[in-house]
């Protein structure tokens, strides 16, 4: 029962951490209608300001704060730069600009940190247990996550839901030339929301780098399932993603957690044990596969393009 | 009156709380040329869209050539003899005009998993699909991409790729739809040289045009059918010139 | 009417002559390497033509074709791990098994449009993917070595170098001629008819939805011939064949060479091979002068040019290499012809 109630915290802590990756792509798809292959990219270089900034300031605070307004920077300069000339083209153009982006970034990180990877260590005052419910523990720096995750979700339900600017991004959405008519500086208004974005996937990154080790193509397997997340959920839409976000953490890693024993009393030690392996990495796979069978659009279409 | 073409029973459509089409009933016959008019949003392209099967009815009934086709996916119904014009222009524009039009040719040549031979050289296809440019004017400009053309040219390719399948029945979404006046005399010249050889639903808001040309006309308002009969009816019709007239339309200067 | 021989058709036709002709050259210079790197190019490039045949002519914008290539790949080492050598059994198994997964895919994710289908043909790549590395009896995440290549009696033997990349320049020609036909036969109008305008293809009578999975499964059991080949090649096989940033390499490859075009896939493959080789040569050459100690260092970082690069391709050179052949065609032709 405790591992149970353990793993589920897992599960959400997984499923928010996917959701600020997931949350900045459907963002940049919803309102840019851009495919942006290269997400993985900003989440593999927070990682890594988060892990150089922290050596060098000796903090763990600063350095993550320092590394997601480096990741937001670097967002913004990625969108002036390459990511508004692909605005309009098809997604075709989108997948390999950014894929060449990938390479980019990669070769790019390579050049500056070495092949070797790099690792930031938990801070002392986080990497302990906590007592969360009477007679359970949980590693506190997760405890932390969740909290910092949460937190994140609900400004951009704000700044989304509520604010003026969250309305010009709904707005957005929906009707650029009705945006461009109201005397919004759009180009402006796409590179800040590009931004968020990668600070947002800077924040997913800099949060991983203690869990993880920082190393090159870190991005791309996360990459894949941040994707699955914002199609199950519905392109465009915040609150899709939230859910399905929430949905994937879970399976994964009640899946892994769970599955193999479950098929071990099903199939027998033999046949389950070599099954199982495979079947939990590919249930989320299944997942989306079956949702978009049943609903094409994902489970909050937002607006149909 | 021998059986209709096209009979419309109690036909129904909403899109959340608007009704596109309410309760419409609509009999076209064999060789008539039958115009839809309205005043804009009076629902007449949700209208052809049903007919042509794009979008499912909520109710009702649509009879062609004595088959119920209402619940039919497009193809079997094109196949079935109804072929349908866009009201914006929706052609093959990276291919060329001829193989736009083969194209509608071979949709009726059976099936195309046929996977050898040369379909641009297949004169069961370029053939037919020659003498269908031919009859929409468009003889000479065969072998260039279909992006090429002006805007008029392309609604005489529509026409063309309509005509290439041997239809019945040809359902127009506003075939003079941008065109100037000499473009538009040369469509109202060509409709009227299928006329008699084919059922035409017309849907148009050239009124000139629809006046010049129609066998019958029905007005449709708010997707209810307020009025049916020969043209001189409807000018006639108190109704009709309420509902044009009560709008300051553009449109309703030319009633 | 265009001139019947452009610099283009020179082109295409010194390429075709060239690679036919390059064991020549290796027997000559017996530099061993380029028939391996040129194997390779050949192989990738049957993998190219056939997702040219949906994406360049179909529309279809399927991000996971290197699954085929890992489907076939594995068929072959599988049936070879258990015993089966005999490459016509190895060899229809594999296009049955590549056929048999497209038919499973496109069926399911041809009802999706746009990104959703981008991302559903990925989906199931990466299943493909997590599928091999969980089988601990082939090999897992470790992959799988061949035993010996695929025989076939007397009639040829795969593991003599030469006999080999014939083997797979003919498949690769025979691609192309497939393709060629495809393309222009009644299956083929329709399928570019789709990718022009399918709400228009199903107004005039398509049922668009069966052609288009048809073209799905013809150009995945091709390319399950190409992985076929490519287990061969390399006498191993692994997961990562299959992982997501080699479907993106095969769609760089039909770009790069010109989408929808009868020999741009051939050419993306050789040029994106040859880049992957050669370009940290060409970088080594250009930093030497500047900084000769970090030369040889400068020249590992390539993919930092290759990435922008692809970017530029996508920017400004949209037709790819073979639109870039055609534009010289044409000027060449229009000074030629007054």
């Amino acid at each position: 029962m405790t591992l149970f109630i353990e793993q589920c915290l897992n599960g959400l802590q997984f499923g928010l951490l996917l959701f600020l990756l997931a949350a900045g792509l459907t963002l940049v798809f919803g309102i840019m209608d851009l495919v942006n292959l290269a997400h993985g990219s900003l989440y593999m270089l927070g990682a890594y300001f988060a892990a150089t900034f922290a050596a060098w300031t000796g903090s763990f605070v600063l350095g993550a704060v320092l590394a997601i307004l480096a990741t937001l920077l670097v967002g913004m300069a990625l969108e002036v730069i390459a990511m508004r000339r692909l605005y309009g083209r098809d997604h075709l153009d989108h997948v390999l600009g950014t894929f060449g982006l990938i390479l980019f970034f990669d070769e790019l990180v390579r050049l500056i940190w070495g092949p070797g990877g790099l690792s930031l260590p938990v801070p002392p005052w986080l990497d302990r247990s906590i007592e969360i419910l009477p007679g359970i523990q949980y590693s506190a720096y997760r405890f932390a996550i969740i909290v910092v995750t949460l937190a994140v979700a609900a400004f951009l339900y704000v700044l989304v839901m509520r604010t003026r600017v969250g309305m010009l991004i709904r707005a957005g959405a929906s009707n650029r030339e009705m945006v461009g008519a109201l005397g919004v500086n759009i180009k402006l208004l796409y590179t800040l929301v590009f931004g968020l974005g990668a600070a947002l996937a800077g924040l997913a990154g800099m949060i991983q780098a203690p869990i993880l080790t920082v190393q090159i193509g870190m991005g791309e397997n996360i990459l894949i399932l941040a994707f699955v997340i914002t199609v199950i959920g519905g392109i465009g839409s915040i609150r899709g993603a939230f859910v399905a976000a929430l949905l994937v953490g879970f399976i994964d890693t009640l899946g892994r957690a769970f599955f193999p024993q479950i098929l071990v009393e099903l199939l027998g030690r033999q046949a389950g044990s070599t099954a199982a392996p495979a079947l939990s990495s590919m249930m989320i796979y299944i997942l989306m596969a079956v949702i978009l069978v049943v609903k094409p659009q994902g489970l909050f279409a937002a607006n149909s393009r | 009156m021998s059986e209709p073409m096209l009979k419309v029973e109690g036909l129904a459509k909403r899109f959340g709380g608007i009704v596109a089409t309410d309760n419409l009933s609509l009999d076209v016959a064999p060789g008539e040329l039958h115009a839809i008019i309205g005043p804009n949003g009076a629902g007449k392209t949700t209208l052809i869209a049903q007919l042509s099967g794009q979008l499912r009815a909520d109710f009702g009934r649509i009879r062609f050539a004595g088959d119920d086709i209402t619940a039919l996916p497009p193809h079997k119904r094109s196949l079935l003899g109804l072929a349908r014009s866009f009201q914006i222009t929706s052609l093959f524009l990276d291919l060329s005009v001829l193989d736009n039009v083969a194209l509608a040719v071979q949709a009726h040549a059976g099936h195309s998993f046929r996977f050898w031979r040369n379909a641009r050289k297949d004169e069961a296809l370029r053939a037919p699909a020659r003498a269908a440019l031919e009859r929409a004017g468009l003889a000479g400009r065969a072998d260039g991409p279909a992006a090429s053309l002006s805007h008029g040219e392309h609604r005489q390719l529509e026409l063309a790729m309509a005509l290439a399948g041997e239809p019945r029945m040809l359902l127009l979404d506003e075939p003079m739809a941008g065109l100037g006046p000499e473009e538009s005399a040369r469509m109202v010249s060509m409709l009227r040289a299928l006329k008699g050889e084919l059922t035409i639903l017309l849907v148009e808001h050239d009124m000139e045009a629809v006046f010049a040309l129609a066998d019958r006309i029905t007005v449709l308002v708010y997707g209810r059918v307020i009025a049916s009969g020969t043209p001189d009816d409807i000018r006639a019709d108190a109704k009709v010139r309420e509902a044009y007239l009560g709008e300051s339309d553009k449109e309703g200067a030319h009633v | 009417m265009k001139p019947a021989l452009t610099f283009r058709h020179l082109v295409i036709a010194a390429l075709l002559v060239g690679l036919t002709l390059l064991p020549l050259y290796v027997a000559l210079t017996g530099d061993r390497f380029m028939l391996t790197l040129f194997t390779r190019i050949v192989i990738l490039a049957m993998a190219a033509v056939s997702l040219n045949l949906i994406l360049g002519y179909g529309g279809m914008m399927s991000f996971g074709h290197a699954a085929y290539l890992g489907l076939g790949g594995y068929t072959t080492a599988i049936l070879s791990f258990e015993g089966v050598h005999g490459g016509f059994v190895q060899w229809p198994a594999a296009l049955a098994v590549s056929a048999l997964f497209a038919l499973v895919v496109g069926a399911l994710s041809l009802r999706t449009r746009g990104v959703y289908f981008i991302m559903i043909t990925l989906a199931f790549a990466q299943m493909a993917y997590y599928l091999a590395s969980g089988m601990a009896r082939y090999g897992g995440d470790d992959g799988l070595s061949l035993e010996t290549r695929s025989t076939f009696g007397d009639l040829m033997d795969l593991s003599n170098k030469t006999t080999f990349y014939y083997v797979c320049l003919v498949l690769l020609f025979a691609s192309i001629l497939l393709v060629w036909r495809l393309t222009n036969s009644r299956f083929g109008m329709v399928l570019q008819g789709v990718r022009s305008n399918e709400t228009r293809m199903s107004a005039i009578g398509y049922p668009a939805f069966r052609y288009r999975l048809t073209g799905f499964v013809i150009a995945g059991t091709l390319c399950g011939l190409a992985g076929a080949l490519i287990a061969n090649h390399t006498d191993f096989v692994s997961p990562s064949m299959m992982f997501w940033t080699r479907s993106g390499d095969l769609i760089v490859m039909v770009v790069l060479g010109g989408m929808g075009t009868l020999f741009g896939p051939v050419f993306g493959a050789l040029a994106l091979l040859f880049l992957e080789q050669f370009l940290p040569h060409f970088i080594s050459f250009v930093v030497r002068p500047i900084n000769p100690a970090g030369a040889a260092k400068a020249g590992e970082y390539w993919q930092l040019v290759l990435g922008p690069l692809l970017l530029v391709i996508v920017l400004f050179a949209r037709g790819g290499i073979d639109g870039l052949l055609a534009m010289l065609s044409d000027k060449l032709g229009r000074k030629v012809r007054p």
